[in-house]
């Protein structure tokens, strides 16, 4: 197999993140972090180190932590608030909704650890309906990163950007494809490999998949066209419409359940834009459990193969 | 130092506001009019007397005080009290509750009413936007104080004593909060639904200053808050058990619960009206 893109190193996603809160708070004094006892977790040691006095340490009680970020905007401040994927979002919709969505708070919602990669721990922590609780919410930005080099462009872009975003990644370690110089664009989608055969729109953990799945694809002889969806919402309608009216049908691919995710707001545009044929890569209405990140992705059908087998299936159907 | 208050100006002050509560609610037959008449004193003494506030608003709210209300569901007291200090058209307080209007049922940023921060109506949240607001101000070098108001019933929610945690434990002693203690919820006595026994040592207990205050004495509120201002600064956030009768001011109203979240009729609005003068003008 020979992927057009090629990676030197694997890195985690979260470290990308701490080392784009610490480029950020360098950049703007405004920026501010918040930690709800996962500071070596969210790897945001080196922001406290480097910021001690903008750095607030709140302890296990995340419900605070989303209230006193949103005070902080009030008065100009930017705070990243950081702690898992599980606890920035179901534990906290509704101090989420009220205080930082409805209110419209400049609140950047730092989450890692998200989907089934969280491994061992098992399924109280794997939370596989975040992006589509966070995605439902008026006002909210959602972006899922794929590697190192692009969550740390994401955190820069985000502390630029005003409003609320919620920003999910992960702990295990991924390849590193995307340039350390791209610049990331919210809401815009990054056309990875031209095809014509089928559009595989991935987001997260699932874009290196893709480009994997798109060289076992080649070999088959069918010419994949790959997309990353870095950001969920608000979702490039445009250039979905774009691939799929030269390629005809679409595979989605995320760590995230089928109700809610990408695959659900992809089908939604297809469907009332341009009716075409889709299957779905991912969590199939079931919660996960222990295991190591590649048996944990293997059995819930979230790797390279489910998406060969995706596109395969979805031509047939054209 | 202000000026000595003019407690007989903000009591017509606080009697017109009452009026005003009393009329929103009744156009609209929706709305809270009990817990909004307890604390009418609490409002008037802080927008009219204590509150250093600059003209007009921003989001910001740099270099003046701040106020946030986490019991959103009173919001017709402060609506009245916004309005009377000229944060927008007192006319508009007809509006209240209707469609297509700023003044929601519940307190909102999102149809840009001066004077609202943030929405609140959910209850348990406001203290740690307070906190938050506060600490800001400390990193921004401003010296302004940030003030919050929470219901005794609302101290039910596990996230006020998150904050009451973080507050101490990272002096946040620029804060000044008061609960509404009326001992009224929907479902009856605070007392009886969920005691909250001896909520001054609670929050002794959880390292703040406490005081208390009758808030239905236009001075006590006066005093009680100046000596709040006093205790701050002093590394230690400041508790105001403030006791209050809910209906305070209607006398049919007062001693029970019943007026929560109920609209007085055509005939309860006129036998209410008439205990309570008109100062100012009503809307």
């Amino acid at each position: 197999m020979s992927t057009k893109f090629t990676y030197s190193e694997k890195k985690d996603t979260r470290s990308g993140f701490g080392a784009g809160l610490v480029e950020a708070a360098r950049k703007n004094d405004k920026v501010v972090g918040l930690c709800a006892d996962l500071t070596g977790s969210l790897k945001m040691g080196d922001f406290k180190k480097e910021f001690p006095d903008r750095f607030f340490q709140v302890g296990i009680a995340e419900a605070n932590m989303m209230g006193i970020a949103a005070g902080m905007t009030i008065g100009g401040k930017i705070p990243f608030t950081g702690t898992f994927a599980n606890f920035s979002t179901g534990r906290v919709y509704d101090q989420i909704r009220q205080s930082i969505a409805y209110s419209d708070k400049n609140v950047k919602i730092c989450a890692s650890h998200a989907g089934l990669t969280l491994g061992e721990d098992g399924a109280t922590h794997q939370i596989l309906e975040d992006i589509g609780m966070m995605k439902m919410l008026p006002h909210m930005t959602v972006i899922n990163p794929c590697d190192y080099n692009q969550t740390k462009a994401a955190t820069m872009a985000i502390a630029e950007y005003e409003g609320p975003v919620y920003l999910r990644f992960g702990r295990p370690k991924v390849p590193v494809f995307t340039p350390a110089d791209q610049k990331f664009e919210i809401g815009k989608a990054l056309h990875l490999i031209e095809g014509s055969d089928v559009s595989i729109f991935a987001t997260g953990h699932l874009v290196w998949h893709a480009i994997e799945a798109e060289a076992i694809l080649q070999e088959k002889g069918i010419n994949a066209e790959v997309i990353n969806i870095h950001t969920i919402k608000p979702l490039d309608v445009e250039a979905i419409l774009k691939s799929v009216q030269k390629t005809g049908c679409a595979v989605s691919a995320e760590e995230h359940q089928l109700n809610g995710g990408l695959g659900d707001s992809i089908a939604q545009v297809l469907s009332l834009k341009l009716p075409s044929p889709l299957e779905m890569v991912g969590v199939n209405d079931s919660f996960g459990e222990s295991g190591t990140p590649e048996e944990l992705m293997e059995k819930y059908g979230l790797n390279t193969q489910s998406i060969v087998d995706a596109a395969l299936k979805v031509v047939e159907r054209k | 130092m202000k000026n000595q208050p003019n407690i007989d100006e903000l009591q017509k002050l606080a009697s017109q506001i009452r009026r005003d509560i009393l009329r929103m609610v009744h156009n609209v037959q929706s709305g809270h009019p009990g817990g909004s008449l307890g604390c009418t004193d609490y409002f008037t003494a802080l927008y009219f007397h204590v509150l250093d506030l600059k003209p007009g608003f921003d989001m910001d709210g740099t270099n003046e005080d701040l106020f946030f209300l986490s019991n959103g569901h009173i919001s017709p007291v402060w609506y009245s009290t916004l309005a009377r200090k000229g944060y927008f058209d007192t006319k508009e307080l007809g509006t209240f509750r209707k469609i297509n209007s700023r003044l929601q049922g519940h307190p909102t940023t999102e149809e840009g009413l001066p004077g609202i921060r943030i929405a609140s109506g959910s209850l348990g949240q406001g203290l740690s936007v307070a906190i938050g607001a506060a600490q800001t101000k400390k990193l921004n070098g401003d010296k302004h104080r940030v003030f919050v108001l929470m219901g005794d019933g609302e101290q039910q929610e596990g996230q006020i004593w998150e904050a009451a945690m973080y507050a101490a434990h990272n002096k946040v002693d620029n804060l000044i909060a008061t609960i509404d203690c009326n001992d009224q919820q929907i479902d009856g006595r605070v007392s009886q639904i969920m005691g909250l026994e001896d909520l001054g040592k609670k929050w002794e207990a959880f390292g703040w200053s406490v005081i208390t205050c009758n808030g239905n004495n236009m001075e006590d509120v006066i005093r009680q808050l100046e000596y709040a201002k006093s205790l701050s600064g002093k590394g230690k956030p400041v508790m105001m058990l403030m006791q209050t009768e809910m209906g305070s001011g209607v006398d049919f109203m007062e001693g029970t619960h019943k007026w929560h979240g109920v609209a007085p009729d055509d005939e309860e609005l006129e036998k209410a009206l008439a205990q309570l003068e008109e100062t100012l003008g009503d809307y």
